[in-house]
């Protein structure tokens, strides 16, 4: 800093001001993009939410969110907790209900793994499985996602007596899920995940005649056309 | 103002081009190797951390250069925080409407641009002692610099990690990947091969002067 002149000190004042000014133009530019941005970013997420819902149950043409209040499932009327532990109802073709889909999380081989799936009430059976967001291990512990047979596992799936894991390629039963080699406790995780979200949530689920008939709006139907 | 001058233009492109390779910041001033080794085990999030970085040391190089003569010199790391933190949130904004894939997958890496030492560097080393035109030209080489040098690393590391590039499947089936490219001691093993060839370039560069000057010459 040898060739800097330095001005006689400046008064804490201009010291204060300085960074004041700075501070208020930073505050205006950010508000400014988070009100240009918002909408698209909220669209975006809810894109992914229906083709995640859509996916792990198959048929799905529109969808309603719920929200657990108390020891049940009630539609969400938007003024629910952000950490309220939600599901969505996934209607079919002519509004019959299809069945569930319920995020759930836990702890995977290195951190947290999120994941949505679908149940379908009137066979409790699991009907698809999507991992949302995980950092396993790459090449080994990704094939919780990457491996489409492990995926496979959970287009139909008991869900009673509770789903085991068992060594690759020698699950029979209705309830049994093909670990993957290589990656025993990121498939474990998952199986493990499924397990506490449906002892702690599937008898809270509403009955087919407690849920209001399917939302009207347009599911992005190709034939709306 | 005057028409620039051909000299201008010399020096102009001089600020430009001597952060593309001889003061490349990865490999040569080895500066911001937070993101250098976090986010290059691919391609793409490479090219993407690259480009956001740019995008932030532009907007941050033109405005300190700016705005240098009115901050005072006691709270100027504070204000240039300020003003990088603040672009750094507008491109987090910009990535996560755009691309929320790629915004994903960099997830807490973007929000530490705002401690990249390559970028408040910058502004204290160039920006805030140089006109608008100037800082823009050092940032926009010393950007294409680092976005080159990630670029570089995450492309060899999904190469050899997962058989891709750019996702792109590159061998077919039969490749085994080499699973600890992608992995973090990925990172430390490419930068370092990376390195040690520029080290070695410079070491013979200075054992043979006249070799070099012919090669600066062609």
């Amino acid at each position: 800093m040898s060739d800097v002149q330095v001005p006689p000190e400046p008064g804490a004042l201009r010291l204060v001001g300085t960074l004041t000014v700075a501070g208020f133009l930073a505050g205006l530019l950010l508000a400014a993009t988070y009100e240009l941005t918002l909408p698209t970013i909220t669209a975006n997420a809810q894109a992914a939410l229906r083709a995640a819902v859509f996916q792990v149950v198959p048929g799905t043409t529109s969808m309603r969110k719920l929200v657990l209040a108390g020891e049940r499932f009630v539609v969400a009327d938007g003024s629910e907790d952000k950490n309220a532990t939600v599901a969505y109802a996934a209607y079919g073709e002519g509004g019959a209900l299809l069945g569930f889909a319920l995020p759930a999380d836990g702890p995977g081989f290195q951190d947290t793994i999120k994941l949505i799936y679908g149940y379908d009430p009137s066979r409790a059976h699991i009907v698809g499985m999507q991992v949302l967001e995980s950092r396993e291990t790459p090449g080994l512990g990704d094939k919780i996602f990457k491996d489409p047979k492990f995926a496979a596992e959970f287009d139909d799936l008991a869900c009673t007596p509770e789903i085991k894991v068992v060594k690759h390629g020698t699950g029979s039963a209705p309830h049994e899920v093909d670990g993957i080699t290589g990656a025993t406790i990121s498939s474990k995780s998952v199986v493990r995940i499924l397990n506490e979200q449906n002892r702690r949530l599937l008898d809270k689920l509403p009955a087919r005649d407690a849920l209001p008939p399917a939302p009207t709006e347009p599911a992005q139907k190709e034939d709306s056309k | 103002m005057s028409p620039p001058t051909a000299q201008d233009t010399a020096r102009a492109y001089r600020e430009f081009s001597k952060g593309i390779w001889q003061e490349n910041p990865v490999f040569v001033q080895v500066l911001g190797m937070c993101p250098t080794l976090a986010v290059t085990n691919s391609a793409i999030n490479a090219l993407a951390m690259g480009t956001a970085t740019t995008a932030v040391l532009m907007c941050s190089s033109v405005l300190v250069s700016l705005l240098a003569r009115f901050i005072p010199s006691q709270v100027r790391i504070s204000t240039y925080v300020i003003v990088i933190a603040t672009f750094v949130t507008v491109v987090d904004f910009a990535l996560q409407a755009i691309a929320p894939a790629v915004h994903k997958e960099l997830g807490a890496f973007l929000s530490l641009i705002v401690v990249n030492c390559l970028i408040l560097g910058r502004q204290e080393a160039f920006a805030a002692r140089n006109p608008p035109h100037l800082a823009l030209m050092d940032a926009a080489g010393m950007g294409l610099g680092f976005a080159l040098a990630l670029l570089c690393l995450g492309a060899a590391r999904e190469v050899l990690g997962n058989g891709s590039l750019f996702g792109v499947s590159l061998f077919g089936k039969s490749f085994e990947p080499w699973v600890v490219m992608v992995l973090p001691p990925g990172g430390f093993l490419m930068l370092g091969v990376i390195l040690l060839l520029f080290s070695y370039r410079l070491q013979r560069k200075k054992r043979h002067p006249e070799a070099a000057s012919q090669e600066q010459a062609a």
